[in-house]
């Protein structure tokens, strides 16, 4: 029970960092971005390159930090891997949302973040191949916090969920506390009339798509340092981000928090009731249910 | 042969998402969950009875196939009671929750769907009685086109009727729409649940074709493809649907083909890694140059004697 409580804040943690960018993207652009679970796999992958690499050139930075099976290599790989992430999340929007938006409608930005994400899934397995890898084959044994009821925790565990609060702290900040953060809630209340103000509407919607790439990198390595990392990561992914952006309500930061939250821990609690074959059906549950009760979310507004 | 009887059986279920998304701007993120709806629907009401599940009910074979379709339908008046009246990206959500979670349970339900052996224990109607496999497969070919000449009739009569008009009206402005006294989420449903049933048919032919379905037919695969189809065919176009899928089948067999054919063995392990990677970028390339599909949406002038729109 505690235990699973524990895990589901954990994931939670992983998919709230994913909701945040998602929730954003969906906000601004007026779309369901399918392909932003594909994002993390970007950033895992990148980072496992990455780490590679630093490992190769300076073996002093291969060496794990205290009792966590991370190293200094892996952290400044993921600081690249969010570089890289949130390039390639304005790339894709140049290259191909951009040029949807101006022929099509919305719906035809939905079909294609769906073929957005089939390429982007595949190349990557092309790239690096179907099998799981990982960051670190060492074992890292998980702390016996309390036995009676007992409770594992990893040290990894710990370090992902203060990271990820920290980086959603500093998101805050920015939103709230720059001018950048106003341009950006004044462009999605209203597009004209920011621009109007003498907002450059391109230049906000490139930077909502870095921040999604940023945060997605970050949930991306997170996900591969408790699991591991394959091709697949964004399918499976892609439902618990879009529960949780649904249950916070499109377009709240705060919601996507606590909407990643209450699925992660949803889901874990409801393994003990439910076989495990049954887990990726949970999310969808929890949208059934919000739907029947709270159609615009938690923290979301009605539209029209 | 058995590449026109997948292809036309296919065309069917394209058709009824034209329905959807081409008539009535409706995006299906879980094309796969109604057309698995109809294919274990038909085979748990049409197959014998069998040890380790419920089902095999042996009615009839046409009221086993009406009752898949059923299936899908009852499906989607669940979704769309839940979705329609919201903005369109949570029914893209929710279909493909859907789909997800439909796989899941046929895979994990042992008692309903054999899990992920799938359901066997099927007799494809009159084939004992044609005693021939040449023979069978050309009638069974035959039953199949029928019902894809009869479908498509069917709509192409929808969308002329003022039924068809109500849709066209609400997809291109519902707030006009609903100003003439129409009620968007009533005819949005309808058009859901239609052709959501269509859907349902293919699958429950598929599922006869083959006498078997597995959650591996299920496989959100399935809906990509379908949907590449109709994008290419061109949606809103119920020929160009039919075209669509004729191509974009062939291609993927094609492709897969000359793949397993030519490609080293070490390659042969990604075949489906590229024909994703291809399908995907059919998607988006389409999209992107050309939305309208090959064969655009033609404005229909259903009322003669009007003025000719343009």
């Amino acid at each position: 029970m505690i235990q699973s409580l524990t895990d589901g804040i954990l994931v939670g943690a992983i998919v709230s960092l994913g909701a945040i960018g998602l929730t954003m993207v969906m906000h601004m652009l007026r779309f369901a971005n399918f392909s932003h679970a594909e994002l993390l796999s970007i950033g895992a992958y990148s980072a496992l390159v990455f780490d590679a690499l630093f490992a190769g050139i300076l073996p002093s930075l291969a060496n794990n930090i205290g009792p966590l099976s991370m190293t200094w290599a892996l952290i400044l790989s993921m600081l690249c891997a969010m570089g890289v992430t949130g390039l390639s999340a304005v790339l894709i929007n140049e290259f191909v949302f951009k040029r949807i938006r101006e022929k099509g409608s919305e719906l035809s930005m939905v079909f294609a973040s769906f073929g957005v994400a089939m390429i982007i899934r595949n190349v990557l397995g092309l790239i690096f191949g179907l099998k799981s890898q990982l960051y670190s084959n060492d074992i890292v044994f998980a702390v016996m916090v309390s036995s009676e009821p007992q409770l594992l925790i990893k040290p990894d565990q710990v370090f992902v969920l203060l990271a990820a609060l920290l980086i959603m702290l500093v998101l805050h900040f920015v939103l709230s506390r720059t001018t950048f953060g106003y341009a950006l809630r004044a462009v999605a209340e209203n597009p004209s009339l920011a621009e109007v103000t003498g907002i450059r509407l391109s230049r906000i919607i490139a930077l909502v798509w870095i921040i999604s790439g940023l945060l997605a990198a970050a949930a991306g390595v997170f996900y591969g340092l408790n699991n591991h990392i394959n091709p697949v990561i964004g399918r499976d992914l892609v439902l618990p981000i879009f529960a949780a952006t649904i249950v916070g309500g499109i377009g709240s930061v705060f919601g996507a928090v606590l909407g990643g939250f209450i699925v992660g821990i949803a889901a874990n609690m409801a393994l003990l009731v439910l076989p495990s074959g049954y887990s990726p059906a949970v999310p969808f549950l929890i949208i059934l249910v919000l739907l029947l009760v709270r159609p615009h979310g938690l923290f979301g507004e009605a539209e029209t | 042969m058995f590449f026109t009887t997948i292809a036309s059986i296919l065309a069917i279920a394209v058709l009824g998402l034209n329905l959807q998304w081409g008539n009535t701007g409706l995006f299906n993120g879980g094309v796969v969950a109604f057309f698995g709806a109809g294919a274990y629907g038909t085979l748990l009401l049409g197959g014998t009875p069998q040890a380790d599940h419920i089902g095999g009910f042996d009615l009839f074979y046409p009221l086993a196939l009406i009752g898949g379709a059923a299936a899908a339908g009852i499906l989607a008046w669940v979704v769309g009671r839940l979705t329609l009246h919201l903005r369109h990206d949570y029914l893209a959500i929710a279909t493909f929750g859907v789909a997800v979670t439909f796989e899941n349970v046929m895979r994990n339900a042992q008692g309903l769907s054999g899990g992920a052996k799938g359901l066997r224990g099927f007799t494809r109607p009159l084939e004992a009685w044609v005693n021939d496999g040449f023979i069978y497969n050309v009638l069974f070919l035959t039953v199949v086109v029928v019902l894809l000449i009869c479908t498509y009739w069917f709509l192409e009569r929808l969308i002329c009727s003022p039924y068809g008009r109500q849709l066209r009206a609400i997809r291109e402005d519902e707030t006009a729409a609903r100003s003439l006294g129409k009620n968007p989420g009533a005819i949005r449903l309808t058009a859901f649940i239609t052709g959501s049933c269509i859907l349902g048919l293919a699958g429950g032919l598929y599922a006869t074709f083959y006498a078997f379905v597995s959650p591996q037919d299920v496989l959100p695969t399935l809906t990509f493809q379908l949907w590449a189809m109709l994008i290419v065919g061109g949606a809103g176009n119920n020929r160009g649907a039919i075209f669509g899928t004729f191509l974009i089948w062939g291609a993927w067999t094609a492709s897969g083909w000359s793949l397993a054919r030519f490609a080293p063995v070490e390659v042969q392990l990604y075949t489906g890694t590229m024909q994703f990677i291809l399908i995907g970028l059919v998607i988006v390339g389409m999209l992107m140059w050309r939305p309208q599909g090959l064969l655009p949406e033609r404005l229909v002038v259903s009322q003669s004697g009007t003025k000719k729109l343009n």
